[in-house]
């Protein structure tokens, strides 16, 4: 399975960013001021930082749901200013899959149709997806259980009926469907209590390494920072005048 | 996409219900409003046909047309026997009418006329008056009862019935010593000619025998043999309809009328007085179809400020939906779908309450006033106006969709409520 989401080869970046510059409308100064920022491909990134120092800011960058006001954002090789309207968003839906904090799922759709929100948008997702087990649904019922959920009981139940750890489940399951080279978590684990949060990252760590897709992880908790290939301080990066990977990328 | 834009609105169905409900009642409203102004139309045009003028004292054209034709109000005036014999001896017309109104029965208006009525008068589409039961009118106090008349008062053949002086319902000195007896019974018509009791004009004259300047001479009851033997000719009526032998010598007529000499007469061409009706009654239509549009409007200013106050809560949803890959077309166009999804439903409630409303009323109607309205098959202009509504609903909600669209460029993948 691997080899096949690995577009580029594995010492290429999956993630760079050069001279990336932006600011909130209202915002008196840039939120993000990024000289270099890379992550290769297959790699786990853990991105820490105070509340409010840019780090959803930073992922709704590289997710080409806002553009930069100066500099280049490459994903996969494609520059995102090269791609236009829409084709940004299918872009997205093509590449990525991405687990926010917490309410991730559309409340009134079921379970299945949560987790195959992005084929809607990718076709090219959607045929990975299909091509893995055969159908979209077996598919999603593949990824449940790998996510430890009982697909046959969930499948077509309303999402709003999980609870909160079975909910960031689901979300995983629709991040990783149809094998996107790169998995954007927003402080995933922040609504789950320990126990949940370390099953929670195991999960995902496995079906991540399942696919080979690289993760860019944010999160005020420390404690996780270990369990990562890399680590980055976003105030540090923000503010680097040398290439941030140099100074903050800690490789173990 | 139209699966997510349902299955949104299902789950806020008590306020998506209660916007396709303001609509669907605004959209029935206007439609019944339209139905009922063209069915008026339709009934008072197709009263009479046929009669190429209508002869009365002076007056206005439209008021003449109202009292003679439709039994609507009273005349101010009546015109001469001696006019109406020489109206109808003029070398240009084919037929004439006699109208002799005034006096009622239990509500009803009676009319004196001649069996030149049950041969001559048309209604809808040149259709001519039937008798459902008995014969008409050929002994002084034989009457023939409108359709409606004998249902509502249960009359039959045979039966007597007194005639009240003046035409209001109660308290009207009454005729008694002169009985009528039913002779026959009209088939419906859907006109007011089913609401009519018919006696000859001088059925009209015998009742008037005691009277003298419109009051009872106490102690004078005249019986009905006596006055058998009376010259019962009319000294006057109240108006005529005339038929013409050629159309082309209606306004030679008319002029000649209008110019009698003897007294003061009003000849008008039905067609045209009903013009003149409906530039009257237009004002009031419009002013009802106006206030029908803003019923509408309000249903649909109702539709995008239920849209917009969503919009707030949704903002996650539309995070959700971006970061999985939906562009910000994809966001406004999803909106458009459940406005366009909430007015088609409030529209589509609202044809079926009209045509509920316009079934109940016509079933109403048929049963207990013996008039078929058209059959309602949804008409051209019910379509169009439909259609209308529908484009503003789009429209208007293009306008919360478009602030969804702006809000999804500006937010991000922030998670802020
Ligand atoms: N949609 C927006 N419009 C305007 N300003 C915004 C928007 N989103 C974020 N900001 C501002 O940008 C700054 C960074 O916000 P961001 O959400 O990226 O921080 P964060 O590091 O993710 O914080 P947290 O850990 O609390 O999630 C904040 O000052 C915030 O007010
Ligand atoms: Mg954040």
């Amino acid at each position: 399975m691997r080899q096949e989401t690995q577009e580029t080869s594995p010492t290429a970046a999956l993630i760079n960013l050069e001279r990336v510059r932006f600011s909130w409308t209202a915002a008196p100064s840039p939120t993000i001021d990024i000289k270099q920022f890379r992550v290769e491909a297959g790699k786990r990134v853990f991105l820490r930082g105070p509340s409010g120092s840019g780090k959803t800011t930073l992922l709704s960058l590289v997710a080409a749901v806002i553009p930069p006001d100066k500099g280049v954002i490459e994903i996969a090789g494609t520059d995102l200013s090269t791609l236009q309207g829409a084709a940004r968003d299918r872009f997205r839906a093509d590449h990525m899959g991405i687990v926010f904090q917490q309410f991730n799922l559309l409340p009134f759709l079921s379970v299945a149709q949560n987790v195959t929100l992005p084929c809607r948008f990718s076709s090219a997702r959607r045929q990975r997806a299909q091509a893995d087990s055969g159908s979209l649904e077996a598919e999603v019922c593949r990824l449940l259980l790998a996510l430890k959920l009982d697909a046959g009981a969930l499948l077509h139940r309303p999402a709003m009926s999980l609870s909160v750890g079975q909910q960031q489940r689901v979300a995983v399951a629709r991040a990783l469907i149809g094998r996107p080279p790169l998995v954007i978590a927003d402080e995933p684990t922040s609504a789950l209590d320990t126990d949940t949060r370390d099953a929670f990252l195991e999960l995902l760590f496995k079906e991540i390494d399942a696919t080979g897709a690289s993760l860019l992880f944010v999160s005020h908790d420390k404690g996780l920072a270990e369990r990562f290939d890399q680590q980055l301080d976003l105030p540090t990066l923000n503010r680097a005048e040398t290439p941030g990977a140099d100074m903050t990328l800690q490789d173990r | 996409m139209l699966d997510i834009a349902w299955q949104s609105l299902r789950n806020r169905w008590s306020t998506a219900l209660l916007a396709v409900f303001a609509i669907a009642i605004s959209v029935a409203l206007i439609l019944t409003v339209d139905q009922v102004r063209r069915d008026a139309r339709t009934a008072f045009v197709q009263t009479v046909s046929g009669t190429d003028l209508v002869v009365g004292a002076r007056s206005g054209a439209v008021q003449l047309l109202l009292y003679s034709v439709f039994r609507i109000g009273n005349a101010t005036n009546n015109m001469s026997w001696q006019s109406a014999t020489e109206i109808a001896e003029r070398r240009e017309v084919a037929w004439t009418i006699p109208l002799s109104l005034g006096d009622s029965y239990r509500g009803y208006r009676v009319l004196g006329t001649n069996q030149g009525y049950f041969t001559h008068y048309r209604f809808g589409r040149d259709r001519q008056l039937s008798l459902s039961d008995g014969v008409v009118f050929d002994d002084l106090f034989d009457v023939v009862l409108g359709s409606e008349v004998a249902r509502e008062l249960e009359h039959k053949l045979g039966d007597q019935i007194i005639i009240a002086h003046g035409t209001g319902s109660v308290g009207l000195a009454t005729h008694d010593n002169q009985p009528f007896k039913v002779a026959g019974i009209l088939a419906p018509t859907g006109t007011p000619v089913d609401r009519t009791v018919h006696v000859s004009l001088e059925g009209i004259e015998a009742v008037h025998v005691d009277w003298r300047n419109g009051m009872q001479v106490q102690g004078e009851g005249t019986s009905a043999d006596v006055i058998r033997d009376m010259d019962l000719e009319p000294s006057e009526i109240t108006a005529m309809m005339v038929g013409l032998k050629t159309r082309g010598t209606v306004f030679r007529v008319q002029r000649a009328i209008n110019n009698y000499r003897a007294e003061p007469l009003l000849a008008i061409l039905p067609g045209v007085a009903l013009q003149q009706l409906w530039d009257l009654v237009g004002v009031a239509e419009t002013a009802l179809l106006a206030v029908s549009a803003v019923v509408v409007l309000a249903g649909l200013i109702n539709l995008i400020s239920v849209l917009l106050s969503s919009l707030a809560e949704r903002r996650r949803e539309m995070a959700i939906l971006r970061s999985a890959g939906a562009s910000p077309g994809t966001i406004f166009r999803l909106l458009c779908l459940e406005s366009t999804l909430l007015a088609l439903a409030g529209i589509v409630a609202g044809f079926v309450l009209h045509q509920l409303t316009i079934q109940l009323v016509s079933a109403i109607l048929s049963t207990r006033f013996g008039m078929d309205l058209p059959s309602h098959l949804p008409g051209v202009s019910e379509l169009l106006l439909c259609i209308a509504i529908l484009v503003g609903a789009i429209i208007a909600g293009a306008i919360p969709a478009w602030r969804a669209y702006r809000q999804s460029l500006a937010d991000g993948m922030a998670q802020r409520t």
